[in-house]
C-alpha cells in the first residue's frame, strides 16, 4: 500500500497532490513510483510559463489570469518557483500572497517551490508538481518563476507555452534583451503599461522580434496591409492611440486565419492591477495552444522538452554517481594511475564509465 | 593665543591624553551608537558647530524655521494637550473610561476604535468575529457615536481619533453626534489621523487603493476648511513606521515624505496651500536615547518648514510650522518585569517634552501584554503631570537648545533624512515609492537589523537579555468580555430593524452617485450617517466603486 | 542531507502588524527552512487552505490584536478536518500567559511572547516536528 495513492491524485485529492510534490522535491523512492503509475493519465493540461523579472507584476498578472481561467469554467493550477537563499538555503516563498483572491476556491491549486540549489534556475521538483496536478485533473498549469541566470531556459523544458514580461523603465535596456531570450517568447507582455515608455518598448520588442522571424526566414517581413509590422507603422505615422494595434487587436492579428505573420509572436500591454488587457493574453495563450494541438506543434515541442530533460537527468544522475561512493574512490585511483604511468585516460575514462552502467541511483 | 587657539590646543591635548588611557582602560564598548546606529563621538565641543549659524539653523521659539518650537512661550504659555489613547468594548464601557480621565485631569479625548471599525466593517460582518471591541471601541452607527460621548461637551473638549480608511465617516458621525448637542461644526475641536499612506506600510488598516483614497482625504480637507476650521484633517503619521521597525531617521524622512504627497495631492485637487496647510499635524513616536529623540523632533521641524517654504511656496506661518502628537514607544515596552517600563515611558516621555511636542501619549506599563488596566493607566498620566509640575523641563522653551551633542545630532539627523527624501523623490514620491516597495524594504531591513543586535547582545534590553528574573504572570491584565461581541451584534440588529431603511437607502445611492463622479463626499457621507446607515454599508458602497487596496510584499 | 522544513507564517484576523511576522520568516529563512508568508487579513479558512496546498510542517500564527483565542483554535480544528493534524502550531504576539493553558487544550503547540529570541523558535520548530 504506497503512500501516494494514484486514485487519490487522480480523483484531485488535495492533500494527496501536496504530499507527492513534497516527496518528489525530497527524492523519495516511493514518490517516484507512484509518478510512474501516472503514466498514461497525464498530458491534458496545458501548461503556461511566466517569467520576467522582478518587479515586471509577474504574480498579479498570474493571480488576473487565474480569475479569467475561473470564469471560463477551468480548473487552475500554478506553481510558484523562488530562488533558494545561496547562504542558507531556506527560502521565503512570496508569490502566493499575491493570489489571495483564489485563496479557498476548490478550483485553484496553488504550491510555492524553492529552486533548492539549482542557482537561479526551476527547481527539478518543479516538472515532477506539474505533472501530478495535470494528473489531477487542473487543465491549465501556470509556472510562474523569476527570469534571472537560467531560469528562462528551463521554463521553455517544461512549460507548452511562455509569456515573458517586460515593464518599461525598469533599467534604460528592455531586461528581455538578454541572449536568446527573445527566442524562448511566446507570447510577449508589457505590464504597468499604464506607465511612460510602454510604447517604446513594444515597440523595441516588435522590432526585435521581426529581426529574428527575418533571420528565421531569412528574408524580410512580407510588407503589407495585415501583417503586424504594419499596423504598427501605420497607427505611429497616423499618430493614432497605441490601444488601436495592441491588447486583443495584436493577439488575433497575430493569430489571424490567413497567417500574413504565422510565426510573429504576438505582444500585449497590460495594467495587471486593474485586469486591463488580462483577457487578451489568455485569449492569445489559449489560441496558441489550440493551433498548436492542432498542428501537431505541440506534440513536437513536447517530444523536443522531454528529450531535453530527459538527457538533463540522466547526466546529472551520471554525474551524481560519479561523484558518490564507488565513483568518487574509482575517480581518484584512476586518476593517481594516470599519473604514475600505470594508466592513460582514455582508458582510465572508459573504467569509470563502466561504472554508469552498474546502475547509479538519483 | 586666542580663546579659540587655546580651545583647539586644549582639545587636542586631551585627545592624546585619553588615546592614552583608553589604550590602557579601553571603553565598555566598541562601537557607541544612537538608536539609529549614528556613531556617538567621545566628546562633542564647540568644534562640532563650526560655521553653523544661530539664526538660520535655530531662529527662536514660534519663528521659521521653528526648530526651538512652534510656540513663542511654549509651556509657559500653555502645557502640552495630556492625551491618552482609550477605547475598548462598548461604547457605554468607553464612555466611562473618558470620563474618568477627564476627571483625573486628562485635558484633550483620544478614541481607539476596533479593528473592525478601523477597516469599515459592521460587527456582523463574517472578519469581525473574535475582533470586536479588542483593541478599541466598536462603532456600527451613530447610535453607538451618541453612546460614546453621552454626557461628554463636544464645544469643551478636543477630541482626536485614531481612525484611517473610513475617517471621512467617523468624522461625520462626529459632527452629528455634536448637532444633536447644539454644538455647531464650526466650534468643534480635534483631529482625525486620516493617513492612509502608513497604512499600507506599517499599520495595515487600509481599505481602498491610493487613489482614491488620496480622494477621500482631500475632500476631507476641502469640507473643514469651510465647515470644522478648527479641526486638525490629518495626523501624517510617523510613530506606526518606527513601531514597525524604522530607525528615527527613517521615521522623520518616511512620514515628511507622506507630508509631501499629501499637500501635493491638495494642491492638484485645487485647493491653496495655505487654506489647508495650517490644519495639518503630525504623529510622532519616542523611544529611548533621549537625545536622539529630542534631535530629531528639533529636525523634522526645520525640515518640514523649509519644505513648505520653498517648495510648496507658503506665505502663512502656520502653513510652516510642524505641530505634532507623540506617543511613547510600546515596542520598546517588555513583558518581562513590566514595572520597569514605567520607567522607560518616562524617559520617553522627557524626550517628547524637551522635544517640544503639541500634546502626549504615555503609554502603560501593561502594553506589552494587554490593552491597559485602570491602575496602570493612571501611572502612565501621573508621569505626564510629574514631568510638568515637578521636573524643570517645562519652564522655558527648547531647553537643550545649545547643547553641542544634541545640535550635532540635530544636523545629522537632518542631513540622513534629506538623503532620503531625495532618493523618495527620484522614485516618483511616496506614493510610488510604496508601490516600489521601497519603504516596506527599508523598514524591514532595519526591523531585521534590530532583532539581530538584540539576540547578539550589541543591544541592551533590560529585563530581557540582560538582568532577568525569573517571574510569575502577571495578574489583573484587562480582559475584553467575549460577550461584548454578541451584545454588539445584536444591537446592530435592532438598528436595523427600527431605522427607516428607506431613507438609508436613498442615502447610500447619492452616496454612490457622488462617489462615482468629482463632488466632495463629506455632504453624502454626512447625510447617510443621520439616517443610521451603518459604517459597513457606507464603505461598502465606496468599495464598490473604489475597489479594494491589494499589498504587494517584499521581502 | 536533513529534508527542508516548509513553514507558514500567517497573520489571522484583522490585526495589521507584521513586524514580528517578517521578522520571523527572514529567521526562518536564515535557519534553512522555505517560508510561506500569507500576508494580512487570512481568514482561518485561507490558512489552512495554504497549510495544505504547500503540505507544510509548521504553521506559526502571528496576532497582535487579541482575538487570538477565537482564531487560533478554529485553525487547529479546520487543520484536523483537513486530515492534516500532523502539522506542528505555534503562535506568538501579543498573548497573555493566562490564555495559553486554554490554547495549548486547543492545540496549539507553544505561544512565543514578545521579546523571545528568533533563535528559541528555531529551535522549538526542529525539537517538536510531527512530521519525519
Amino acid at each position: 500500500m504506497t503512500e501516494y495513492p494514484s486514485g487519490s491524485i487522480l480523483a484531485g485529492d488535495i492533500r494527496a497532490c501536496a504530499r507527492l510534490i513534497s516527496a518528489l522535491e525530497n527524492g523519495d523512492e516511493e514518490a517516484y513510483r507512484s509518478l510512474a503509475s501516472l503514466n498514461g493519465k497525464t498530458g491534458h493540461a496545458q501548461i503556461i510559463g511566466v517569467t520576467g523579472p522582478p518587479g515586471s507584476g509577474k504574480s498579479t498578472l498570474t493571480d488576473k489570469m487565474i480569475g479569467v481561467l475561473r470564469a471560463r469554467g477551468m480548473r487552475v493550477g500554478v506553481v510558484a518557483v523562488d530562488p533558494s537563499s545561496p547562504f542558507s538555503g531556506g527560502a521565503i516563498l512570496g508569490d502566493r500572497l499575491r493570489m489571495q483572491g483564489h485563496a479557498t476556491d476548490p478550483g485553484v491549486f496553488i504550491r510555492s517551490l524553492a529552486s533548492r540549489g539549482k542557482l537561479g534556475g526551476l527547481s527539478e521538483a518543479t516538472h515532477a508538481a506539474v505533472t501530478v496536478l495535470d494528473a489531477a485533473g487542473y487543465d491549465v498549469v501556470i509556472i510562474e518563476t523569476v527570469g534571472v541566470g537560467q531560469s528562462e531556459i528551463d521554463i521553455v523544458r517544461v512549460a507548452d507555452t511562455v509569456l515573458l514580461i517586460s515593464v518599461p523603465g525598469l533599467g534604460d535596456d528592455i531586461q528581455v534583451i538578454k541572449a536568446g531570450i527573445m527566442e524562448i517568447g511566446d507570447v510577449f507582455v508589457v505590464n504597468k503599461s499604464d506607465r511612460e515608455g510602454s510604447d517604446r518598448v513594444v515597440r523595441e520588442i516588435r522590432a526585435m522580434l521581426e529581426t529574428q522571424v527575418m533571420l528565421k526566414r531569412g528574408s524580410s517581413v512580407p510588407a503589407g496591409p495585415d501583417t503586424l509590422a504594419s499596423r504598427f507603422e501605420e497607427a505611429a505615422h497616423h499618430r493614432l492611440a497605441p490601444e488601436s494595434v495592441t491588447g486583443a487587436g495584436i493577439a488575433h492579428g497575430a493569430l489571424r486565419a490567413d497567417n500574413t505573420a504565422p510565426d510573429m509572436p504576438p505582444v500585449v500591454k497590460t495594467v495587471a492591477e486593474t485586469g486591463e488587457g488580462v483577457e487578451a493574453v489568455v485569449d492569445a495563450v489559449l489560441a496558441l495552444h489550440a493551433r498548436a494541438v492542432a498542428s501537431g506543434e505541440l506534440a513536437a515541442r513536447r517530444y523536443k522538452s522531454a528529450r531535453f530533460r530527459l538527457r538533463d537527468m540522466a547526466l546529472k544522475r551520471a554525474l551524481k554517481t560519479l561523484a558518490d561512493g564507488e565513483g568518487a574512490a574509482l575517480t581518484d585511483t584512476l586518476a593517481r594511475d594516470i599519473v604514475e604511468g600505470k594508466k592513460d585516460i582514455y582508458g582510465a575514462a572508459g573504467e569509470l564509465f563502466a561504472v554508469l552502467s552498474r546502475g547509479g541511483k538519483l | 593665543m586666542s580663546d579659540s587657539e587655546e580651545f583647539k590646543k586644549a582639545l587636542a591635548d586631551w585627545n592624546v591624553k585619553n588615546d592614552k588611557a583608553a589604550a590602557k582602560f579601553p571603553d565598555r564598548k566598541a562601537k557607541f551608537v544612537t538608536g539609529s546606529n549614528a556613531p556617538v563621538e567621545r566628546l562633542y565641543s564647540p568644534e562640532d558647530l563650526e560655521g553653523r549659524d544661530y539664526m538660520a539653523d535655530l531662529g527662536l521659539p514660534g519663528e521659521y524655521p521653528y526648530t526651538r518650537g512652534v510656540q513663542g512661550s511654549m509651556y509657559r504659555g500653555r502645557l502640552w494637550t495630556m492625551r491618552q489613547y482609550a477605547g475598548f468594548a462598548s461604547a457605554e464601557e468607553s464612555n466611562a473610561r473618558y470620563k474618568y480621565l477627564l476627571a483625573q485631569g486628562q485635558t484633550g479625548l483620544s478614541v481607539a476604535f476596533d479593528l473592525p471599525t478601523q477597516i469599515g466593517y459592521d460587527s456582523d460582518h463574517a472578519l469581525a468575529a473574535g475582533e470586536i471591541g479588542k483593541v478599541g471601541v466598536a462603532i456600527d452607527s451613530l447610535a453607538d457615536m451618541e453612546t460614546l460621548f453621552g454626557g461628554i461637551p463636544l464645544d469643551k473638549v478636543s477630541t482626536s481619533m485614531t481612525i484611517n480608511a473610513p475617517a471621512a465617516v467617523l468624522l461625520a458621525m462626529y459632527i452629528a453626534v455634536a448637532e444633536k448637542q447644539g454644538v455647531s461644526a464650526e466650534k468643534l475641536d480635534g483631529t482625525i489621523q486620516n493617513d492612509i499612506l502608513k497604512e499600507y506600510v506599517a499599520r495595515g488598516t487600509y481599505i481602498f487603493p491610493p487613489a482614491p483614497s488620496m480622494r477621500l482625504i482631500t475632500d476631507i480637507f476641502a469640507y473643514c476648511a469651510k465647515e470644522v476650521p478648527n479641526w486638525n484633517t490629518i495626523s501624517i503619521s510617523g510613530y506606526h513606521i518606527r513601531e514597525a521597525g524604522a530607525t528615527a531617521v527613517q521615521e522623520v524622512a518616511f512620514t515628511l515624505a507622506d507630508g509631501i504627497a499629501y499637500v501635493e495631492a491638495a494642491i492638484k485637487a485645487g485647493l491653496d496651500v495655505d487654506d489647508f496647510a495650517p490644519r495639518l499635524s503630525f504623529f510622532f513616536n519616542a523611544h529611548n536615547d533621549l537625545f536622539e529623540e529630542v534631535a530629531k523632533f528639533r529636525a523634522a521641524r526645520r525640515i518640514w518648514s523649509k519644505i513648505m517654504r520653498e517648495r510648496f511656496g507658503a506665505r502663512n506661518p502656520k502653513s510652516c510650522m510642524l505641530r505634532f502628537h507623540t506617543q511613547t514607544g510600546g515596542s520598546t515596552l517588555t513583558a518581562q518585569q513590566p514595572d520597569n517600563n514605567i520607567v522607560r515611558v518616562a524617559i520617553q516621555a522627557l524626550a517628547a517634552v524637551l522635544g517640544g511636542t503639541q500634546s502626549l501619549h504615555t503609554n502603560s506599563r501593561d502594553e506589552a501584554l494587554a490593552l491597559p488596566s485602570e491602575q496602570s493607566v493612571r501611572i502612565a498620566l501621573r508621569t505626564q503631570q510629574i514631568i510638568a509640575y515637578e521636573s524643570g523641563a517645562a519652564e522655558t522653551p527648547d531647553p537643550l537648545a545649545g547643547s553641542y551633542y544634541v545640535e550635532s545630532l540635530t544636523n545629522s539627523i537632518e542631513e540622513r533624512a534629506l538623503a532620503y527624501l531625495k532618493r523618495i523623490d527620484d522614485l516618483g514620491g511616496a506614493v510610488k515609492a510604496i508601490e516600489q516597495g521601497y519603504v516596506q524594504q527599508e523598514i524591514q531591513d532595519s526591523a531585521y537589523a534590530w532583532q539581530m543586535d538584540v539576540e547578539k547582545n550589541e543591544r541592551i534590553v533590560v529585563g530581557l537579555n540582560k538582568f532577568q528574573v525569573a517571574e510569575a504572570a502577571p495578574k489583573g491584565l484587562l480582559r475584553v468580555d467575549p460577550a461584548v461581541g454578541e451584545r454588539q451584534v445584536a444591537k446592530l440588529q435592532r438598528l436595523r430593524a427600527s431605522r427607516d431603511n428607506g431613507a438609508v437607502a436613498a442615502a447610500l445611492a447619492a452616496l454612490k452617485t457622488a462617489a462615482l463622479g468629482d463632488a466632495n463626499l463629506m455632504p453624502p457621507i454626512l447625510a447617510a450617517v443621520k439616517t443610521y446607515a451603518t459604517l459597513g454599508e457606507i464603505c461598502d458602497v465606496l468599495r464598490g466603486v473604489f475597489g479594494e487596496y491589494r499589498p504587494s510584499v517584499m521581502f | 542531507m536533513e529534508r527542508i522544513i516548509r513553514v507558514l507564517v500567517a497573520k489571522p484576523g484583522l490585526d495589521g502588524h507584521d513586524r514580528g511576522a517578517k521578522v520571523i520568516a527572514r529567521a526562518l529563512r536564515d535557519a534553512g527552512m522555505e517560508v510561506i508568508y500569507t500576508g494580512l487579513r487570512q481568514t482561518p479558512e485561507q490558512i489552512v487552505q495554504a497549510a495544505v496546498q504547500e503540505d507544510v510542517d509548521v504553521v506559526a500564527l502571528s496576532i497582535l490584536s487579541g482575538a487570538h483565542n477565537h482564531l487560533f483554535p478554529r485553525v487547529v480544528e479546520l487543520l484536523k478536518e483537513a486530515g492534516a493534524d500532523d502539522v506542528l502550531v505555534f503562535g506568538g504576539g501579543v498573548i497573555p500567559e493566562d490564555d495559553i493553558p486554554f490554547l495549548k487544550s486547543k492545540g496549539i503547540a507553544e505561544v512565543f511572547g514578545p521579546g523571545t529570541p528568533t533563535q528559541t523558535t528555531v529551535d522549538f520548530i526542529r525539537a517538536n516536528l510531527k512530521r519525519k
